[in-house]
């Protein structure tokens, strides 16, 4: 319950904020969440989804910074 | 499974590296998330990091294993009211109340009913406008948001016939009081990453300058939480005490973000006791006054029942770090996930059943 999944959004209907849905890919496993709190997630970002609300966007940017490290911390 | 980046063994491994060169001296770190401690016991990230002379110690990250017994039993009540339906998420079910759990009340004829989300709840109010649907609002910070967001579309809609039974809890107060206790073993604190997703860094500073400790927002996966680990131990070996966030891809430093906003829209701080820690100075959330009118404490006559735990449960020491589960004498034995003493051992997120899952079978066998 408590944990939040990251997915990837693959649509968003066109309803008002407060209702606003989008499809979201976890691993294959598709569902319907809010996106009532990320009105800026575009088809293709990845969202973290907590009890069927997407609560943030995931910064790309950041990601590939630790991929960074990793890559070269040796 | 695909190759996930985060849990890729090689990466791993070159993190305790990275982490066993900065040590000189043995350092206690503590989490406060079930999702990291889960995440901890299964890729035995304990065991990897023990040589390096790191102990990981787990505090209170279980919003399910706090829950009061007389919370529960509040819930069993309304579930077993004519005329409502009791929504929860699956993992309260078998977490006992001083007598019964939700899911044995539920084979007696209460009516709970699973829900994945709060707005799961919402919909079913819509279509059962003879019911009236209150939903068991457990959860952090994490899942408040999503509470408060089923309140706002319950009144956009109308609906006269949804409510909450607030049983929310605030991590950052709870931190509070365990530093506040005299004889702790924290060092750092590895801050969890989804709480701070949503409420940002902000709170934790005051908590820095007052205990002189190092915090450290950290993500859920292996890696991430090696790498919570890694920059607390560097602040730790160079005699630091800084808020830091090592979870940068969900957890941005400045400003609101809008399910920061959403919460604060319907929940207000509130005192109210946490099972086995007891009363927290504003270590709740409760609804507004603008928001009475969809709490279930108002719309229903609740008895004030009295908190009881078993005897034998050590739930106290284990949510506090004091004790590691397999130290508790009823582990394993008397306590296992299939007849739970405490929460603790029931809750997906519990110290508990990770340790159960976990350890217990290599341990006896
Ligand atoms: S092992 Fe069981 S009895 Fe012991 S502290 Fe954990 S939940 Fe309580």
């Amino acid at each position: 319950m408590c944990l939040a999944i990251p997915g990837r959004l693959l649509s968003r209907s066109d309803e008002e904020p407060l209702f606003r849905t989008g499809r979201v890919d976890f691993g294959g496993v598709v569902k319907a969440v809010s996106l009532a709190c990320v009105p800026e997630a575009e088809v293709g970002d990845t969202v973290l989804v907590h009890a069927g609300l997407a609560i943030t966007r995931l910064d790309p940017e950041a990601a590939r910074k630790l991929d960074g490290w990793l890559a070269g911390e040796a | 499974m695909a190759s996930h980046p985060y849990r890729d063994r090689d990466a791993m491994r070159r993190c305790v590296e990275a982490i066993a060169r900065r040590v000189s001296q043995p350092w206690t770190l503590m989490e406060v998330c079930g999702g990291q401690t889960h995440a901890i016991l299964r890729h035995g990230l304990d065991r990897l990091l023990a040589p390096a002379g790191i102990a990981l110690i787990h505090g209170p990250g279980c919003p399910v294993c706090v829950t009061p017994t007389a919370r529960i039993d509040q819930a069993i009540a309304l579930a077993r009211t004519p005329g409502v339906i009791l929504c929860s998420f699956g993992d309260m079910l078998r977490v006992p109340g001083s007598g019964e759990d939700l899911s044995t009340a539920r084979a007696r004829g209460a009516r709970v009913q699973v829900v994945y989300s709060p707005l799961d709840a919402v919909r079913l109010a819509q279509r059962q406008p003879q019911d009236q649907v209150v939903f068991f609002a457990v959860g952090f910070e994490t899942t408040a948001p999503a509470t408060a967001l089923a309140v706002l579309q319950a009144q956009a809609l109308g609906l006269a016939n949804f409510s909450l039974l607030v049983a929310h809890v605030r991590v950052p107060p709870a931190v509070a009081a365990l530093l506040a206790t005299p004889n702790h073993r924290i060092q750092a604190l590895l801050a969890a990453g989804h709480v701070c997703a949503v409420m940002g860094l902000a709170e934790y500073a005051p908590l820095v300058r007052r205990f002189r400790l190092p915090v450290v927002a950290t993500g859920f996966e292996p890696v991430d939480i090696l790498q919570g680990v890694l920059r607390a131990v560097d602040q730790l070996e160079g005699g630091q005490a800084r808020l830091e966030n090592a979870y940068a891809r969900a957890v941005t430093d400045g400003g609101k973000g809008n399910a920061q906003r959403l919460l604060e829209t319907v929940f207000e701080p509130a005192t109210r006791p946490w099972r086995g820690l007891g009363e927290i100075p504003n270590g709740a959330l409760s609804l507004r006054p603008a928001w009475q009118a969809f709490d279930a404490e108002a719309r229903f006559p609740l008895d004030q029942m009295p908190e009881s735990s078993h005897p034998d449960c050590q739930a106290a020491a284990v949510l506090t770090g004091r004790l590691t589960p397999t130290e508790c004498p009823a582990f394993g034995r008397r306590c296992r996930p299939e007849h739970p003493l405490g929460a603790p051992m029931v809750s997906a997120e519990g110290a508990c059943a990770a340790y159960f899952h976990y350890r217990a079978p290599m341990e006896e066998g």
